[in-house]
């Protein structure tokens, strides 16, 4: 079995991030972590070859500096990985998932693609819909379960509301990973250093006839988004406490 | 300068014979151009007068066999085809668990850009306004393709009553689904309860909450609220409450009129997901926990003294 996982390489969320220019944000000072939702379709992957035998084949579209969270991916088990370098951190999910595509059919099909069910940084939730269609294969988001059987996978995938719906998938198909599907593992420090002598094959994008500035959306303004002052903290008794806050949220904030 | 109308369908989500208010939000967003409300059911009489009270020029009755069964990958066609049929500039729907992935089939369908999950929305510009890295930034995006896609955060426009005429139209879609994927069963909470984002009132906990069973003493002030109840990464972790209700980064993000954090101590991740909120109130015994800095109110003490209390003033 052969199992691409897509992985991208993204500012940590306990960053401060400084706005610059118009719409820029400076990137020197920022750690950048392997996004958290891949980490459970590594996982999973991971798993599934360690039982059933195949590879795990990594793919991230990304900056020169992406190298660490592939090393991270091959240090939670993966075999290999494909880096398609760029020189821009958004880059349009169109052209995202062209470059998957363009890399997985040079690679050799695989028989499922995992992908986490969205990025941290651009929260856009759609390169892996686009990655699907374009190869004509089904995909769940959000799956939060799995089991893998000889020509089909049936996943759980939250629907709202607290529901969930039970989907069964023929292979290949691609599924976004969420939290809940497994545990992500730690990787030890062999894993770590074995990790480092792993094959990752770099590709320009624009070797893969790709045009960074092929886009539709563009970004013209990034601001950091208003922050809270400090709340106005209540006095007196629990009773009395309580009282001016219904009052509060009735009469000065109507929110019922 | 007066603004083109542009047309724009919406995709109105329904429940128990209702509008959802979200939805009517989303109407408010596209107000003064040319609403068509699509509505996936043969019979459109029950949301007609209200749909028409929102803005919707045209009411679209979808026939199509919709049940909790229907193959995304269909309705993705049907909305396609509608598209095709009535020529949108933009379509725009909420960023539900329903409406983000069905905008992502559908744009992926299409070929043309979509924004997830925005906050604002100028249909004329075809610009948006979206949260980018965990809420703390916010993008102004600008979409050059043929049409604008887009989906709202749910609660970030209040809905308004702007009347118009609401003249129903049915529309028979020629669409089939791909038969890539079959839904073989739906598994509902044994309550019927709110979705957590989209309800305009949201009560939290946190590791302060110490057990699974006071998230009961949450339950009952929601329900006096008709709001939903949500949990800190802290009290998911701690397996007191389920991940479906996890509100933050690698959780839901929601957006509500008031949010009140229950013994939550305010971790930037948890911010990710409710900073948007139009009120929020915190509730922690620790005078010094960090979501004191950056709620709109406070209240220092014991939440199993001060939740209760709360209930019953309401």
């Amino acid at each position: 079995m052969k199992i691409f996982v897509c992985a991208k390489h993204v500012p940590d969320t306990a960053n401060n991030i400084t706005v610059a220019g118009e719409n820029a944000y400076d990137d020197s000072d920022v750690k950048f972590i392997l996004n958290p939702y891949d980490e459970y379709g590594i996982e999973e992957a991971v798993s599934i070859v360690e039982d059933k035998g195949g590879e795990v084949v990594v793919v991230t579209v990304g900056k020169e500096a992406a190298t660490t969270s592939i090393r991270s991916a091959l240090a939670m088990g993966a075999n290999r990985a494909i880096h398609v370098k760029t020189d821009v951190q958004f880059l349009d999910s169109s052209l995202t998932a062209k470059a998957l595509k363009a890399v997985m059919e040079e690679d050799g099909a695989g028989d499922i693609i995992f992908t986490g069910k969205g990025s941290v940084d651009t929260e856009s939730f759609q390169t892996q819909y686009r990655l699907a269609n374009s190869l004509g294969i089904p995909i769940v988001n959000d799956v939060s379960s799995l089991s893998l059987d000889a020509d089909k996978v049936t996943v759980t995938a939250e629907i709202g509301g607290g529901a969930k719906q039970v989907v069964e998938l023929s292979l290949p198909c691609v599924i976004g990973a969420t939290k809940g599907l497994n545990e992500p593992r730690y990787p030890k420090v062999m894993q770590v250093m074995k990790a480092k002598k792993k094959e990752v094959k770099e590709i320009e994008l624009s070797a893969l006839g790709i045009d960074v500035f092929d886009k539709k959306i563009t970004m013209e303004k990034l601001a950091l988004a208003p922050e809270r002052s400090g709340g106005k903290l209540l006095e007196g008794s629990v009773d009395d406490q309580v009282t001016e806050l219904v009052r509060i949220l009735k009469e000065d904030e109507k929110v019922f | 300068m007066t603004q083109a109308m542009i047309r724009t369908g919406i995709l109105i989500e329904v429940e128990n014979n209702l509008v959802k208010e979200t939805s009517l939000g989303v109407m408010t967003a596209a107000a003064g151009h040319e609403i068509y409300a699509l509505v996936m059911s043969d019979d459109v009489s029950v949301f007609k007068d209200k749909l028409a009270e929102y803005g919707a020029d045209y009411v679209v009755s979808i026939k199509c066999v919709e049940d909790d069964k229907t193959s995304p990958d269909l309705v993705a066609q049907i909305l396609v085809a509608a598209i095709e049929e009535y020529g949108f500039e933009a379509l725009l729907g909420t960023a539900g668990a329903m409406g983000k992935d069905l905008f992502a089939r559908t744009a992926a369908i299409l070929g043309e850009p979509l924004i997830s999950d925005c906050i604002e929305v100028d249909v004329e510009g075809k610009k948006v306004v979206k949260s980018h890295f965990s809420g703390k930034t916010f993008a102004t995006l600008k979409v050059t393709g043929a049409m604008l896609l887009c989906t709202l955060r749910p609660n970030a426009i209040e809905p308004l009553p702007s009347s118009a005429e609401g003249q129903v139209i049915s529309f028979e879609p020629d669409a089939a689904d791909p038969g890539l994927m079959k839904i073989v069963e739906v598994k509902k909470d044994s309550e019927d309860k709110l979705d957590l984002i989209e309800a305009s009132i949201v009560i939290s906990g946190g590791r302060a909450m110490k057990a699974s069973e006071n998230f009961k003493m949450l339950d009952t002030c929601a329900a006096k609220l008709d709001g939903a109840v949500g949990a800190s990464r802290a009290a998911v972790d701690a397996g007191f409450a389920p991940h479906t209700i996890q509100v933050g980064q690698t959780g839901k993000t929601v957006s509500p009129k008031l949010y009140i954090a229950c013994g939550i101590s305010g971790a930037v991740q948890h911010f990710a997901g409710m900073k948007t909120s139009k009120v929020i109130v915190a509730i922690n015994e620790d005078k010094d926990a960090p979501i004191f800095s950056k709620c709109d109110y406070g209240i220092v003490g014991d939440i199993f003294d001060v939740v209760p209390a709360l209930t019953s003033k309401l």
